[in-house]
């Protein structure tokens, strides 16, 4: 038979959404059981999560920092450039801000994280299942998901807001760089328009919050991605670039819901 | 030892992350904490805002001295009514005072000029300054420009 029939065709539309289905309830499932289920964790928690946050969250500092610095110096060059046609170069130090801390640091680390980290974590948990590291735990009755993904998962958590904090500040250090020590924009402007047109609530905490969601969405990504994997150096492969393809549009797509939610004004 | 340096490098993230958030709080946004005590609040009314926002600038000769915390409609004079809240140490205004709404620069930011009167009694805490001088609109400018030109060609 080498034309597939209608009700064929239907079928297997059907059996398609029911796996999109299936895997975003076994997700959620997953992340239910790692946060909120009990089991044996073995040694002390905090051990493991300080192990966890050295090698997803500062480890990672280089390439925020290098980025945010580049990205902020390229903001104030830019915006130099357009603004000084309308003769109000001051407030360079306004547009730096507002960009780096609504849109830019929390996307771009986002972005950079599941690069980064997500990768990591993904390759590292599909390669202990795998070698049958997480069966043998649950042999000797340590929980694989409280033992191996649950101090992943918060250190994700904990490490991404952080790093979009550092990110914020390096970028609009940059600028300042750029654009009152190299293109010559008043000092005392350049901050006290930024200050003037910054609102903690509505600016800091708003991008504080985008990186909270954006941390929880691309860790959890990440982690399901290795846990579900298929035990092969193939499926390895294609779960991380599946985290890195999933986690860059997910916080794409979200940082426009949020962005209208927050600044939408409706 | 292997697990005392990265728990120092941990403690180092951590600490680095708080205070970038600290730093953004302070240096960026500019914001004060525990501001409330020292200052007082004033009203003016105005015919015309025309663009002035909330948190802009009130500033003396030139120096800033608070800023705007609120703006409504005062229903019964169809005015615009600014809540002002100036700093303590600023006490010292005569009741004649003037407030006037003005722009930085062509295209900057409104904020509001307050020049000084001759009163001896001074302004207290939730007082109205009265004389007001509304923000200059480019519209009416040409408006009138228009209608005395007008004028005079059919004299």
């Amino acid at each position: 038979m080498r034309r597939k029939s209608i009700g064929e065709r239907i079928r297997l539309l059907g059996r398609a959404g029911i796996d999109v289905v299936g895997s975003l309830g076994a997700s959620t499932v997953f992340l239910l059981r790692v946060l909120f289920g009990r089991g044996n964790v073995g040694n002390g928690f905090t051990q493991l999560l300080i192990k966890q946050l050295f090698s997803v969250g500062v480890m990672s500092l280089v390439i925020i920092v290098v980025s945010g610095l580049f990205i902020g110096m390229v903001l104030a060059l830019q915006g130099f450039n357009i603004l000084s046609s309308y003769g109000s170069e001051q407030a360079v130090g306004q547009m730096v801000a507002l960009t780096l801390l609504r849109e830019l640091g929390p996307v771009v680390t986002a972005l950079l994280f599941a690069g980064r980290a997500g990768s990591a974590l993904t390759a590292e948990i599909g390669n202990m299942k795998s070698t049958e590291q997480l069966s043998s735990l649950e042999m000797i009755g340590v929980d694989p998901l409280k033992y191996i993904i649950a101090p992943r998962l918060w250190a994700g958590f904990i490490s991404l807001p952080l790093l979009t904090m550092i990110f914020c500040v390096v970028g609009i250090w940059g600028g300042a760089m750029v654009a009152v020590d190299w293109l010559g924009v008043y000092d005392g402007s350049f901050w006290a328009n930024m200050q003037n047109s910054v609102s903690f609530e509505k600016d800091v905490l708003n991008g504080l919050i985008k990186s909270i969601v954006f941390a929880f969405v691309v860790t959890w990504i990440a982690v399901f991605q290795g846990y579900d994997c298929e035990p092969t150096s193939e499926g390895i492969s294609r779960a991380t670039t599946k985290t890195v393809v999933y986690a860059s549009l997910a916080v794409l797509g979200l940082d426009f819901i949020l962005t209208a939610l927050m600044f939408g004004d409706f | 030892m292997q697990n005392r340096t990265l728990e120092i490098g941990v403690g180092l993230f951590l600490l680095a992350g708080l205070l970038a958030l600290l730093l953004l709080a302070l240096r960026v946004s500019g914001l004060t904490v525990g501001a409330g005590q020292d200052t007082y609040k004033l009203y003016a009314n105005f015919d015309n805002l025309a663009g002035l926002t909330v948190r802009a600038k009130v500033t003396m000769a030139g120096v800033g001295i608070g800023k705007v915390t609120a703006i409504d409609l005062d229903r019964d004079t169809f005015t615009g009514r600014v809540t002002m809240e100036l700093e303590k140490r600023v006490d010292n205004l005569p009741v004649d005072s003037t407030a006037s709404i003005l722009t930085a620069g062509l295209l900057g930011e409104k904020y509001i000029g307050i020049s000084v009167g001759g009163d001896d009694q001074l302004l207290k805490d939730g007082g109205t300054i009265h004389d007001t001088q509304s923000s200059l609109v480019l519209e009416d400018l040409i408006g009138k420009f228009l209608i005395n030109s007008v004028n005079k060609d059919s004299k």
